[in-house]
């Protein structure tokens, strides 16, 4: 199979096109994206050992040969991040036919996923840096649906702002694109890294790397651009919210990723320097925002912001053991985030609102949430036997390597303080003295705490595996330490 | 036609210009949308001129004249439209070819004599049916409101 | 044409610091179309032959900031549609369009 990078992209296109035709049946539209996101997921995994067995796959669309066609590359880091992606949208999917309301489903929910789906995974694949940005739209297009579903005051209110924010930083990624083709001349990624080289023009360079760091920094919640994401992620429910937490900042975080190690490898110098000290300030304003809210949505919206800073520290040092820890944390961040979304959002059907306040001594009724809850909150922390431990400690050793002290610093206090913001939902929540609960979906728990759970075995299943997940990871950093290797797979003869 | 509720201040020459301008402007669209063959035209051009047929129509009379003659869901265009064109573009998965790549050949028809056809038209009458589908929700959401 | 661009995008950062929802949506469209004026831009204005076949041509303006162009003014085209329905909703169930009237992120309704 020649196209098998296409697959993860085309299956839920063709998903979110047919269900159009099926708006009025809700059951129809439940069965055909639960089994075809599970294909997808299948694909992704074969897509994984393929990579894994050939190294680098490359498709070009309509067979132009490379640097002038769009190439679709799949690297073992991207058809990681597919894969992850697939399995996290599959367990929502599952979480949302019990959690959200019949009205809600009704209304292209199930075809806005698929759409999501089709632009992350693209975005994740692409190897042309305008059809990032095309990719970028799909999903930025049905993230805005997403938003506005429902309809509320708050979500209208909200999604006008999370749009304005959105298209602005759009026009900046074309403008940027814009610059890079002038001085340039190429798109494919992989043939602006050569060419780049040649140029020698550092100045111009530098402004548009700030500008793909403004641009994928909008996306991603980095330090001064995270403004937005407490207010905006506040409102859809939660289901759509751990899509948004898990998927869509991760997607700006791979895009400096991607970008960076590229394009501005071998210039290592104040680029880099800014990018480390921003990532630092992204965890310090994180854990603030994380400890001083007292509603369970925003502490873990706020430790959305402080794993962005974690990773894009990791790639700021730029050493391979940093990278690897980087890739590792982020695969960890994307499944526990989402877990730990459906959990609260479990736990908000219970007690009817996210306040803190209006919770408590759930574990009584719900120990099976509780512990289940408790896992998800040591992982994401980064407890040893968990997936949280491996990429945090690598992304140490790496930047206590590079000479650096007060990062790993950082680094490690922040996992503290997170440990402690994610355990006052536990204590609050889940201890003291029972409370009486008028939350609608009460007697839904035992419905939708089963794909939770699963997701939660997986997330630990990935941290205690993490030797055998390791050569994957040692895989995916290839690229990002040596460019050669991937320029090489791509422009190999076209 | 119209039902005699508020009387609107459209005026006759509008009305019956619409009539056949209509007319022209779709076969200025179908000419267009040949044209992309070599020549600069094609299906997202030929849509745009459709619709904007279809919004002439709109202004002249209303929502409700133009539900008549063009008894469409135009969201339902649209999906069709993107069916075509996925499916246009994947067809070259059965040939184990990458995505999107187009075959052509030429053909003896009757009328038009030697003509190439390519599968890339297919994935432009997608275009077409998606740019239709779309532009008309768009407006006939904003304006249904009113 | 640089120029042009760097006066639509100062127009455009104007508008967006207003009030009104309305002029905020007008300066995102004038903001993307500064991108698309640039684009053009970097891509060399030269003066070429069409790029389509045609015989006894040898000189061709680069078709590709063209189609990057085209692709980009689809994309912004629906997102301002998109835009305005919202704004539209948006007036509808808040009663304003003022954006200094909806701030908070209080959510509890």
């Amino acid at each position: 199979m020649i196209n098998l990078p296409l697959l993860p992209i085309l299956i839920p296109l063709l998903t979110g096109v047919l269900l159009m035709f099926f708006t009025k049946q809700l059951w129809m539209q439940r069965i055909v994206s639960f089994l075809s996101t599970l294909l997808t997921i299948g694909v992704s995994l074969y897509l994984v050992f393929q990579v894994k067995a050939q190294g680098i796959l490359t498709v070009t669309l309509g067979s132009w040969p490379a640097p002038f066609g769009i190439t679709l590359v799949s690297d073992m880091l991207s058809a990681l991040l597919v894969l992850t992606t697939s399995l996290l949208v599959f367990f929502v999917i599952w979480y949302s036919m019990t959690y959200l309301s019949e009205q809600h489903q009704r209304f292209y929910y199930y075809i806005a996923v698929q759409f999501l789906l089709v632009g992350v995974n693209g975005a994740f694949t692409t190897g042309d840096i305008f059809n990032m940005f095309v990719f970028f739209e799909v999903f930025l297009i049905s993230s805005y649906v997403l938003i506005v579903l429902g309809g509320k005051p708050a979500q209208l209110r909200e999604s006008l702002k999370y749009l304005l924010v959105n298209v602005i930083s759009s026009a900046l990624f074309v403008m940027t694109v814009a610059f890079l083709y002038g001085i340039i001349g190429t798109l494919n990624m992989a043939d602006i890294s050569q060419k780049i080289a040649e140029i020698n023009q550092p100045g111009i360079l530098s402004v548009i790397a700030i500008l793909f760091l403004v641009v994928f920094g909008l996306k991603g919640a980095i330090f001064p651009l995270y403004f937005w994401l407490p207010g905006s992620y506040q409102v859809p429910p939660t289901p759509v919210l751990a899509l948004f937490g898990a998927l869509l900042t991760k997607v700006g975080v791979y895009g400096i990723l991607r970008t960076y190690s590229l394009f501005f490898s071998n210039e290592v110098g104040i680029i880099h320097s800014l990018l480390g000290g921003l990532a630092l300030a992204t965890i310090i304003i994180g854990v603030i925002g994380a400890l001083a809210t007292k509603d369970a949505k925003q502490i873990l919206i706020y430790n959305i912001i402080v794993a962005v800073g974690v990773i894009l520290y990791g790639v700021s040092v730029m050493t391979r053991q940093s990278l690897e820890g980087a890739v590792f944390y982020l695969l960890h961040d994307m499944l526990i985030k989402a877990a730990l979304f459906l959990l609260v959002g479990i736990m908000i059907g219970i007690a009817g609102s996210s306040r803190l306040k209006s919770m408590g001594g759930m574990i009584k009724d719900y120990p099976l949430l509780g512990w289940t809850y408790f896992i998800a909150a040591l992982s994401l922390a980064g407890i040893p036997p968990f997936s949280g431990f491996i990429g945090k400690l690598l992304i140490v050793r790496g930047g206590i390597e590079a000479g650096d002290l007060v990062g790993p610093f950082i680094v490690l206090a922040s996992s503290l303080l997170v440990l402690y913001s994610v355990m006052q939902i536990f204590i609050r929540g889940f201890w003291g003295t029972p409370k009486t609960y008028t939350g609608s979906r009460r007697h839904l728990v035992k419905q939708l705490i089963a794909p939770t759970i699963l997701l939660v075995t997986i997330t630990v299943a990935y941290g205690v595996g993490a030797e055998a997940v390791r050569p994957f990871i040692t895989q995916a950093v290839d690229p990002l330490v040596d460019p050669s290797i991937y320029i090489q797979a791509v422009l190999k003869g076209g | 036609m119209k039902k005699p509720m508020k009387k609107n201040t459209n005026d006759v020459i509008l009305e019956s210009a619409t009539t056949f301008i209509t007319f022209i402007i779709f076969l200025f669209a179908v000419y267009l949308f040949f044209a992309g063959h070599y020549t600069p035209g094609g299906g997202f051009i030929g849509g745009l001129v459709t619709s904007s047929a279809l919004v002439l129509i709109l202004l002249a009379f209303d929502i409700k004249t133009l539900r008549q003659i063009l008894p469409f869901d135009y969201k339902m265009v649209t999906a069709v439209g993107m069916l075509i064109a996925v499916l246009t573009a994947s067809g070259a998965l059965l040939f184990n070819v990458p995505f999107f790549t187009h075959a052509h050949g030429y053909f003896e028809l009757p009328l038009f004599g030697k003509t190439s056809l390519h599968t890339a038209m297919l994935f432009d009458l997608g275009v077409y049916f998606v740019v239709v589908g779309v532009t008309m929700t768009i407006i006939q959401t904003i304006g249904e409101s009113d | 044409m640089a120029i042009a661009a760097g006066i639509l995008t100062m127009c455009a950062v104007y508008l967006i610091l207003s009030k009104s929802i309305l002029r905020i949506i007008i300066g995102t469209g004038l903001l993307s179309h500064a991108a698309h004026l640039i684009v053009i831009t970097m891509g060399g204005l030269k003066t070429g032959a069409a790029p389509v076949l045609e015989e006894g041509v040898t000189k061709y303006t680069d078709p590709l900031p063209q189609a990057l162009v085209l692709t980009a003014i689809v994309i912004s085209f629906g997102v301002t549609a998109f835009f305005l329905v919202l704004a539209y909703r948006a007036y509808q169930e808040l009663g304003t369009d003022n954006i200094e009237e909806m701030k908070g992120t209080d959510t509890n309704d």
